[in-house]
């Protein structure tokens, strides 16, 4: 299965990842060389096989319904560029 | 032409746990913005998520009420998406192996016939944060408190076919999350959120039809107003000759309508992908069976009870249940008042009355279950009469007194002494020779008339029974 620009471009759009013309190329092939291994392990017989969701063959461990945090707004607001009011400033997001 | 509507609804509950899904942070509602977001809230580099042991409960305990398979193996996933309430990048969800598969709920048509709704599933999630638009120079504020919440998604089965029916399957989930007691499920503080897929169809035909999403229903009512509205619009829609479109419309509550959201908001392409950070959950026969005998006694099992135990009718059974508080508040009242039958009547009517005018919740009623039974048991034993017991009523809701000292400050205490009640009915058959004559005559329902009048001079505080039975003694 091979990929084209197009859908390149809009995958790329959605990771927000920006790519210069050059590159579109470049990671158009690798994404292909990427699907062609996919492709190879389709071809397996995995009938009786249960899907894999992680490779360790371990369960979740649960911790109890507890608070155990505090509040560290301002240690964790020095790391944003902006905030405001206690709140994190972001580009305006509704149109 | 005749069209069906089908609809299936998604509904997300919070489910109500002191700290989030995967973080140790408070879920408190009306904290300061960001007082409750931790670094892994936040999705600092290198943070891990920890799921919390009681959403798996609630979880667990939602599906055993709704008769569902329960997940043995259930699998968190991430949806991606962009945006700066979901710092993360992606919300961590449930996909092909949710905690809660297919279940059943039963609602109650209007026409007093029931009517199964299939569950597809519900699954485990968090929710974002929250975005605020105003008054930032340009720029979004973002809360990140509510970011990491645990939220169960219960979807249903298209299986609705109006707005009504929407409606009392959203009742009907609401009334249960209440019984279970895992979620606060108040719409209007968003504990409890609806979208509404709605699609129509020529009728008897199989296929469905194009279906829109809407979105931002924050009530029972606006839950009927936006399916009919929509109905409606895609109705219009096919019979101008057009086609409806699949899309996210959202309903404005304040011009009654669905509109479009734009299309850059709704790019459906989430690459759910297993979430490598998190391990399967597994969920073995004890661990269920133990959550089983937990569950308290649901509605349906409830009102069955309520029926055979209290003689109530199917209907006064029905309204009682639906709130587990309001349930076991009549059941107080029952058992002080001593008459399960008039505890049915008083706290549907008069007590239902009350809280509608008042808009109070049952918690909020200045009337106590102990105060309530206690004027029942005052009727009962004929200390006063119904009619008496309405003012009583009355007065309960100013006056925290008890209900005895009540009926003796205000000196209404029935009239049983027979001295002072034939006083009563020689004055009212002085005052009425003709309906006494008309008595004597055979006219038997003159006998209600002069009841009625000697109540009258009594101001309501004599025993009909026995003023009743002194007149037909005096005249026969």
């Amino acid at each position: 299965m091979a990929l084209d620009k197009s859908e390149v471009e809009k995958i790329a759009h959605l990771a927000r990842l920006q790519l210069s013309e050059d590159d579109v190329g470049e990671v158009t092939k690798r994404i292909t060389d990427i699907l062609a291994l996919i492709d190879q392990m389709q071809s397996v017989d995995t009938e009786n096989v249960d899907p894999l969701a992680h490779p360790l063959d371990v369960v979740q461990r649960l911790r109890e319904d507890e608070v155990t945090e505090h509040n560290q707004r301002d240690e964790l607001q020095k790391l944003a560029p902006l905030s405001e009011d206690g709140l994190f400033l972001v580009p305006k997001v509704i149109e | 032409m005749e069209w069906e509507t089908v609809i299936g609804l998604e509904v997300h509950v919070q489910l109500s746990t002191k700290s989030k899904l995967f973080s140790g942070s408070s879920t408190k509602f009306g904290a300061e913005p960001n007082t409750q977001a931790n670094i892994y809230d936040l999705a600092l580099p290198g943070t891990l998520p920890v799921l919390n042991k009681e959403v798996v409960k609630k979880a667990v305990m939602f599906g055993l009420a709704i008769g569902a398979e329960i997940g043995k193996r259930s699998i968190f996933d991430r949806k991606n998406y962009f945006y700066p309430d979901l710092p993360k990048g992606y919300q961590t969800s449930q996909l092909d192996f949710p905690t809660v598969g297919k279940g059943t709920l039963t609602i109650m048509l209007e026409d007093g016939s029931e009517k199964v709704v299939g569950v597809t599933r519900a699954h485990i999630e968090e929710d974002a944060g929250k975005s605020l638009h105003e008054d930032f120079h340009g720029m979004s504020g973002i809360d990140l408190n509510r970011a990491g919440t645990p939220l169960l998604e219960i979807v249903s089965e298209p299986d609705l076919r109006n707005a009504k029916e929407a409606v009392a399957y959203l009742k009907k989930l609401h009334s249960i999350i209440r019984y279970l007691d895992i979620s606060d499920a108040i719409m209007a503080q968003g504990s409890m959120r609806c979208d509404a897929n709605v699609s129509i169809r020529p009728k008897g035909e199989s296929k469905f039809g194009t279906r829109t999403e809407i979105k931002n229903i924050n009530s029972f009512r606006f839950v009927e107003k936006a399916i009919n509205y929509e109905v409606q619009r895609q109705q219009d829609v096919i019979e101008d000759g057009g086609s409806v479109v699949q899309e996210t419309r959202l309903y404005d509550a304040d011009r009654d309508e669905t509109r479009s959201m734009r299309s850059k908001e709704v790019e459906n392409d989430y690459r759910y992908f297993p979430e490598p950070d998190l391990l399967p959950i597994e969920i073995d026969d004890s661990y269920i069976e133990a959550l089983r005998e937990q569950l308290p006694e649901l509605p349906e099992a409830k009102k069955e009870r309520f029926m055979s135990q209290y003689g109530l009718s199917d209907y006064d059974a029905g309204v009682l249940v639906v709130e587990r508080e309001m349930a076991d508040y009549f059941e107080a009242v029952a058992k002080t008042g001593g008459d399960a039958k008039m505890a049915a009547n008083w706290v549907s009517v008069e007590l239902q009355g009350l809280l509608n005018k008042e808009d109070w919740e049952i918690g909020e009623c200045p009337i106590q279950a102990d105060r309530l039974g206690t004027l029942i048991a005052r009727i009962k034993d004929n200390t006063i009469s119904g009619k008496i017991a309405k003012t009583v009523f009355e007065t309960m809701v100013e006056d925290p007194a008890g209900v005895d000292e009540i009926i003796e400050s205000k000196g209404l205490k029935q009239v049983t002494d027979t001295g002072a009640i034939e006083a009563l009915v020689d004055e009212v058959i002085a005052n009425n020779p003709d309906q006494v004559q008309q008595l004597r005559d055979g006219k038997e329902q003159v006998i209600g008339y002069l009841v009625g009048q000697a109540m009258k001079l009594s101001q309501g505080k004599a025993n009909p029974g026995q003023v009743n039975q002194l007149l037909r003694d005096k005249i026969k």
